[in-house]
């Protein structure tokens, strides 16, 4: 049987071009992989590579020939065995105007291959416009049983419990990053860990982000289950890449087979006096991108409980931990094995008359400013988000029915912020509740200065959350 | 022990080839020529779409390599991955309807031709950014360290690619701790238009590793025996601990750089002297006739039976439906476990 030769396309937009040259006679032999034509069009001259072999019986398209139709029949071969005499040299159009055709639909619509029926495709859609939703429920805090003791540990130490039970736990899980070992952490939250894990497990990498971070998703993908420090999350730009391209995308990519579990973690956000480059919140950046996990806690219990599951779950996870926060002490239960849910907000505070959402180290100053609401009568609700991705949204829609209200805290900019999510979701999911326009605190939308007066202007605090509560409540 | 970089140290050709030997490599070599012809056409089809980069040319290079690994190594490579994909044995039927973006695909369609995987055969992809392979290739050479197996992660990259900045913090790493790792760079003259002069300041490729202390060679690749005799030098240094290694295979594509580079930068003289006198193919059936391993009229069915496989592979291709719409929503998260 004859073989059409269709003219190709040089893109997916492609839709027809000049068949330019003939560089081979009719009754040349042809085999798979020779140069048989030129093609044009406005942008390339592209050659025409035979694909399958045999004579070349009838050129039905003749050199110079312009606005041929893509996947328009332009040669026909014989087959070994075949005379040339045989082949007919039909309408070039024929077959090619219908298999163009059938390209275009397959363009325009990605059908599916079977009747293409319409009620199927308006299921198709409504599957694809409901993503599945998790079930709330299951994400619940571990019972702390009565006459449980607490311990007073700092943010630092719970971290490093956290690493040093699951090192315990699971021969895979290791810790890298810069200065982690010998040195003990840049802001100690390792220390120790060397000495009971060895240098096999705790790994001093050299300053080179990017390659430790696309290291530690390879040894991921090998089956170990990195913890990767950063000594803040400003030098993870160098790896944003492995992050987001390698760690959080490919699962997806590979239909499943390629899961990547490891955890990013290291201070974020604002230091002391230490200027732009090495103050930023990158909630939002990371919180943006499906595949990953983040995680922001505020306090020591929290820190611990949510870095072990951070540990064992089997998702790439950023750890958003704050320098800040790193000294400062809360009681931890002593409870062995003590994992905390993500993807689970925490009330913090119960009130009636504002809800305060916030994460990290606004946490605390949420806290702060409710308690001095209080003294004005104003009951304010705190939520600690903990997770941002997944966000706890329906406990956050739960409080605003509630109290009609929302301030949202956080240390970042406002611009595209954390902030802004949760204000849309609300928008969308309790619009009806709300008394007053959602509102947010934010840090001021310039690169954070160094000068004392300048950072501190800069930086959002309790003042600024008491002043947007008041603000939404109408209260001068 | 001084380690400095060599050029084609390795002896060439065997005098007498194998049967078996050469039959395969030249059987794996033609699948993947024919393969990507088939893929071409598909591509101007309107079948296949979005970016796809043709391996026409540079078959013995993977050919090669795979013949010295063993069970549980590792492969990486970019985005010009076809040809190592059909080298590690998966399935033609699989990886081409991946192209066409099919639920048969390797990666459920969701991948497409520069994101594959198969966790069966150990390909570990199929990366679309230029040189993010590489310090995955690396971590997965550390894996293999830190669970003790003597397994080795082969991590290919291009010319273009080798002047990425994290393939140099790689082979820092790699070098610093030892790890099991064979540097691949498949040297095919051009990042996409960009030929290597214009883009290196060093162009032997090989020697990029000296500050690393990293041992490199340079191969022919466009002859597969080359390929292995050095593959199996490097891959047996790397498995016997003592660090990483750097191939450099100086090799060519005979396409664009993706189907939609008129590759305009070179004459078409170089490409033809390159099809005529160092094609791997063609190279190796001379060979395989002088010395009367095969006759013709044998070459000639396992063409036919080639042929058919691709065929087989782009009609199954084209069959396999479209993924569920429900499948949108998978793959984004692993379920965790309860504990």
């Amino acid at each position: 049987m004859a073989i059409d030769v269709l003219m190709p396309a040089l893109s997916p937009t492609m839709e027809e071009g000049t068949l330019a040259r003939w560089l081979k006679k009719e009754g040349d032999e042809i085999s798979s992989g020779d140069v048989i034509a030129e093609i044009e069009t406005d942008k390339a001259t592209m050659e025409v590579e035979a694909v399958d072999e045999g004579t070349l019986a009838k050129i039905l398209v003749p050199e110079g020939t312009e606005n041929v139709k893509v996947n328009a029949v332009i040669a026909r071969l014989a087959e070994e065995g075949e005379s040339v005499d045989d082949i007919d040299d039909a309408p070039a159009t024929g077959d090619g105007e219908k298999a163009s055709k059938a390209q275009t639909e397959a363009k325009n619509a990605p059908e599916s291959e079977g009747d293409g029926d319409e009620s199927d495709d308006a299921s198709a859609e409504e599957v694809a416009s409901a993503p599945p939703q998790p079930d709330e429920d299951s994400l619940t805090d571990p019972d702390v049983p009565e006459g449980t003791n607490f311990v007073d540990t700092s943010v630092r130490d719970a971290l490093r419990d956290a690493m040093a039970e699951e090192m315990r736990r699971d021969e895979t899980v290791f810790v890298m990053g810069e200065e982690v070992a010998e040195y003990q952490g840049a802001y100690k939250v390792t220390r120790e860990l060397l000495q009971e894990f060895g240098d096999k497990r705790v790994v001093d990498t050299p300053i080179t982000e990017h390659g430790f971070a696309g290291l530690g998703v390879g040894a991921a993908f090998g089956g170990l289950k990195p913890v990767v420090e950063f000594m803040t999350f400003n030098f993870a730009m160098q790896a944003i890449d492995q992050i987001i391209n390698s760690a959080a995308k490919t699962l997806y990519m590979s239909g499943g087979q390629m899961g990547c579990p490891i955890v990013f973690r290291g201070p974020n956000g604002a230091a002391s006096r230490v200027a732009a480059q090495h103050s930023q919140d990158y909630s939002s950046w990371y919180a943006h991108v499906p595949g990953l996990k983040v995680v922001a806690p505020y306090d020591a219990a929290d820190a611990k409980g949510l870095l072990k599951a951070a540990i064992r779950d089997p998702n790439p996870v950023v750890f958003l931990e704050h320098e800040l926060l790193y000294g400062e002490s809360f009681p931890v239960p002593d409870i062995e094995d003590y994992v905390l849910p993500i993807g689970k907000a925490r009330v913090r505070r119960p009130g009636t008359d504002v809800t305060l959402v916030a994460h990290s180290r606004m946490v605390g100053f949420a806290l702060q400013a409710a308690e001095k609401l209080a003294e004005d009568g104003i009951e304010a609700e705190v939520i600690d988000l903990r997770s941002l991705r997944p966000l706890d949204t329906a406990t956050v829609i739960e409080s605003v029915k509630k109290t009609n209200r929302i301030v949202t805290c956080e240390e970042g900019w406002r611009f595209m912020g954390v902030g802004a999510e949760i204000c849309a979701t609300v928008v969308n999911e309790a619009f009806d509740y709300l008394d007053a326009p959602p509102t947010r605190v934010h840090q001021k939308d310039v690169p954070l200065p160094y000068a004392a007066n300048l950072e501190a202007m800069s930086l959002p605090g309790t003042a600024d959350i008491i002043k947007a509560a008041k603000q939404v409540c109408y209260v001068k | 022990m001084a380690k400095t970089p060599s050029k084609s140290k390795t002896s060439k050709s065997p005098p007498k080839l194998k049967r078996d030997e050469a039959l395969k490599y030249y059987r794996d070599m033609l699948l993947i020529r024919r393969f990507e012809e088939r893929a071409g056409q598909l591509y101007g089809m309107g079948k296949i779409a979005g970016f796809c980069h043709l391996y026409i040319g540079q078959e013995a290079v993977v050919t090669g390599m795979q013949a010295c690994l063993k069970e549980g190594d590792q492969i990486v490579t970019g985005y010009r991955d076809h040809g190592h994909m059909l080298a590690c044995d998966m399935d033609p039927k699989g990886v081409m309807a991946e192209l066409t973006g099919r639920k048969d695909g390797y990666s459920k369609g969701k991948g497409g031709s520069m994101h594959m995987f198969s966790r069966e055969k150990n390909f570990f992809g199929g990366h679309g950014i230029v040189g993010a392979q590489v310090p995955i290739g690396t971590g997965l050479g550390f894996s293999n360290k830190y669970r003790g197996t003597d397994n080795i992660c082969v991590t290919y990259f291009g010319d273009g690619a080798a002047n990425q900045g994290q393939v140099y913090e790689s082979f820092n790493m790699a070098s610093l701790w030892d790890l099991p790792v064979v540097y691949v760079i498949e040297n095919n003259q051009y990042a996409m238009g960009t030929s290597v002069a214009r883009a290196s300041a060093e162009t032997e490729l090989f020697k990029r590793g000296i500050s690393f202390e990293i041992e490199g060679e340079e191969v022919d690749g466009m002859d597969v025996y080359a390929v292995k005799a050095a593959g199996e030098k490097a891959v047996k240094y790397a498995r016997s601990g003592k660090g990483p290694y750097i191939l450099e295979m100086k090799t060519y594509r005979y396409r664009g750089h993706s189907m939609s580079d008129p590759a305009k930068y070179r004459k078409r003289e170089e490409v033809d002297d390159i099809r005529t006198h160092h094609d791997p193919i063609d190279g190796l059936k001379g060979r395989i006739l002088e010395q009367e391993i095969a006759t013709e009229e044998e070459l000639k069915d396992l063409d036919k039976e080639i042929k058919e496989l691709v065929k087989d592979a782009a009609d199954f291709s084209l069959d396999s439906p479209e993924p569920d719409p429900e499948e949108l929503w998978t793959d984004v998260l692993r379920e965790v476990e309860s504990a």
